[in-house]
């Protein structure tokens, strides 16, 4: 298959892009990225591909475009199905996998947000307690899912470990905004090490943002939200 | 397999109750309805079987608990594989249909239950041009999804047919309480069709509540939220 056949657009900042990247890799799959730049206009392809959501990322397989991050993942998953698998084969690992995925995108990830939006002191230690209540659900879930195994997914990156790794760099930009240790020793100490195991995985290392980079981008995006936010006089 | 080791916690309002239940029709699986009363408070068995949302539908089979509308509806189908398909079987169908099914529940549902909630007419006009886009949105891709065929799932009712066609009677209700037509043969004539089809369908028919009820059940809800506003 052509290199270009299969083209991901992107950004570098965001989480969700990560995911087919991922996925794309666990599948030895050549594809194409382009990198849109969210701070400034929408390219014509992206507003042609996603013209509902206007969003990244969005997969373009031949002339077909498929868009929002688990959508894509689940598409990888079943077009290359002679790869290793992402989601797992039983009906109710399944429905685990996509019930905590669906939690993290629509409970968890935006708390973690709130914190980099927060206004005020109190709006953000109530994100951050948000934040913290989430991973120790999430920790629960792992010694339920993994059962004893490295991932979630048990002895490879499966559907779960893609959809919660991929904020993993964000969470240590929120750790350093909040001053403060999110995944714990004392209360998500599975989550820490998995973490690790994650984030130096081959098909993860080399399309995980840096942190510091990662860091200076969240300071101008907080800037820009608040600056949205704010009343005109 | 014995009746009870099938069961779903719902309320016969909810939308996104009458999927799971469609799907297990379709399937002709048989299940124990327990209807929650939400208004006295949530049942032991509902907090028991979702702690982290507390919400229905949730699907109960054997002893294990599956949570979240269209999780529910992909387990039917992956469980009882025997049955008719739900999804479709080529992976860029399949994506289509989820990719719509989370446009429903992420941006178009919400602007329904806006147009009720509404203060203010501009508010209200605005929900309605949102509903009436998405609309438009959905009757295009009725023509793709469908080709020519009855449902988005084909000739059969499918997974984005249940994702929408959940929302029908809320939908009617809306009509009612607004005084406009959302679906129409000028904007939308595919869907104003499909959704008279889908009504009728054996698997939906005895699960859709009855427009004049929601309504009354609509009106209250709204009383409710205006009444707990605080005054100005």
């Amino acid at each position: 298959m052509a290199l270009s056949d299969v083209k991901v657009l992107g950004s570098w900042p965001s989480p969700f892009v990560l995911r087919p990247r991922i996925a794309l890799h666990l599948k030895s799959v050549n594809y194409e990225y382009i990198e849109e730049n969210l701070l400034e206009s929408k390219s014509e392809l992206l507003l042609k591909s996603n013209p509902v959501f206007k969003k990244v990322p969005v997969l373009l397989h031949g002339d077909k475009p498929i868009c929002e991050s688990l959508i894509i993942v689940q598409y990888i998953d079943e077009v290359w199905s002679s790869g290793p698998s992402i989601l797992p084969s039983d009906p109710y690992e399944r429905a685990n996998s996509r019930f905590w995925a669906a939690y993290i995108d629509e409970k968890w990830f935006p708390a973690l947000r709130g914190v980099l939006a927060a206004e005020s002191e109190d709006a953000k230690k109530a994100a951050i307690a948000q934040v913290e209540e989430g991973l120790v659900l999430l920790e629960e879930a792992f010694g339920k899912l993994s059962q004893g195994k490295p991932f979630f997914g048990g002895d490879q990156i499966g559907y779960l470990d893609i959809a919660l790794g991929s904020f993993l760099v964000w969470l240590k930009v929120i750790e350093k905004i909040s001053e403060m240790k999110l995944l714990t020793e004392a209360k998500t100490r599975c989550l820490l090490e998995w973490a690790h195991r994650f984030s130096s995985h081959v098909a993860v290392k080399d399309v995980m943002p840096e942190a510091d980079k990662l860091a200076e981008f969240g300071v101008k995006l907080r800037a820009k939200i608040l600056k949205a936010r704010a009343i005109p006089k | 397999m014995a009746k009870s080791d099938v069961k779903v916690l719902g309320s016969w309002p909810s939308p996104f109750v009458m999927r799971a239940r469609i799907a297990l029709n379709i399937k002709s699986v048989n299940y124990e309805y327990f209807e929650e009363r939400l208004r006295e408070g949530k049942s032991e068995l509902l907090l028991k079987s979702n702690p982290v949302h507390k919400k229905i539908p949730v699907l109960i089979h054997g002893d294990k608990p599956i949570c979240e509308s269209l999780v529910i509806v992909q387990y039917i189908d992956e469980t009882w594989s025997s049955g008719p398909s739900i999804l479709p079987s080529d992976p860029y169908e399949r994506a289509t249909a989820r990719f719509w099914a989370a446009y429903l529940d992420e941006k178009w549902f919400p602007s329904i239950r806006t147009i009720g909630m509404a203060q203010g007419e501009d508010a209200r006009k605005a929900a309605i041009a949102q509903v009436e886009e998405g609309l438009v949105l959905l009757e295009e891709a009725f023509g793709k999804c469908s080709k020519g065929k009855r449902f988005f799932g084909g000739d059969q009712i499918g997974y984005l047919d249940i994702a929408f066609g959940c929302f029908l009677a809320w939908l009617r209700v809306t009509e009612k309480m607004s005084g406009i037509k959302l679906l129409s043969e000028a904007n939308t004539p595919a869907l104003l069709n499909w959704a008279d089809r889908f009504c009728s369908d054996a698997a939906v028919k005895d699960v859709m509540p009855d427009t004049e009820k929601l309504a009354e059940f609509g009106k209250m809800v709204i009383a409710k939220m205006r009444g707990a506003a605080p005054p100005k």
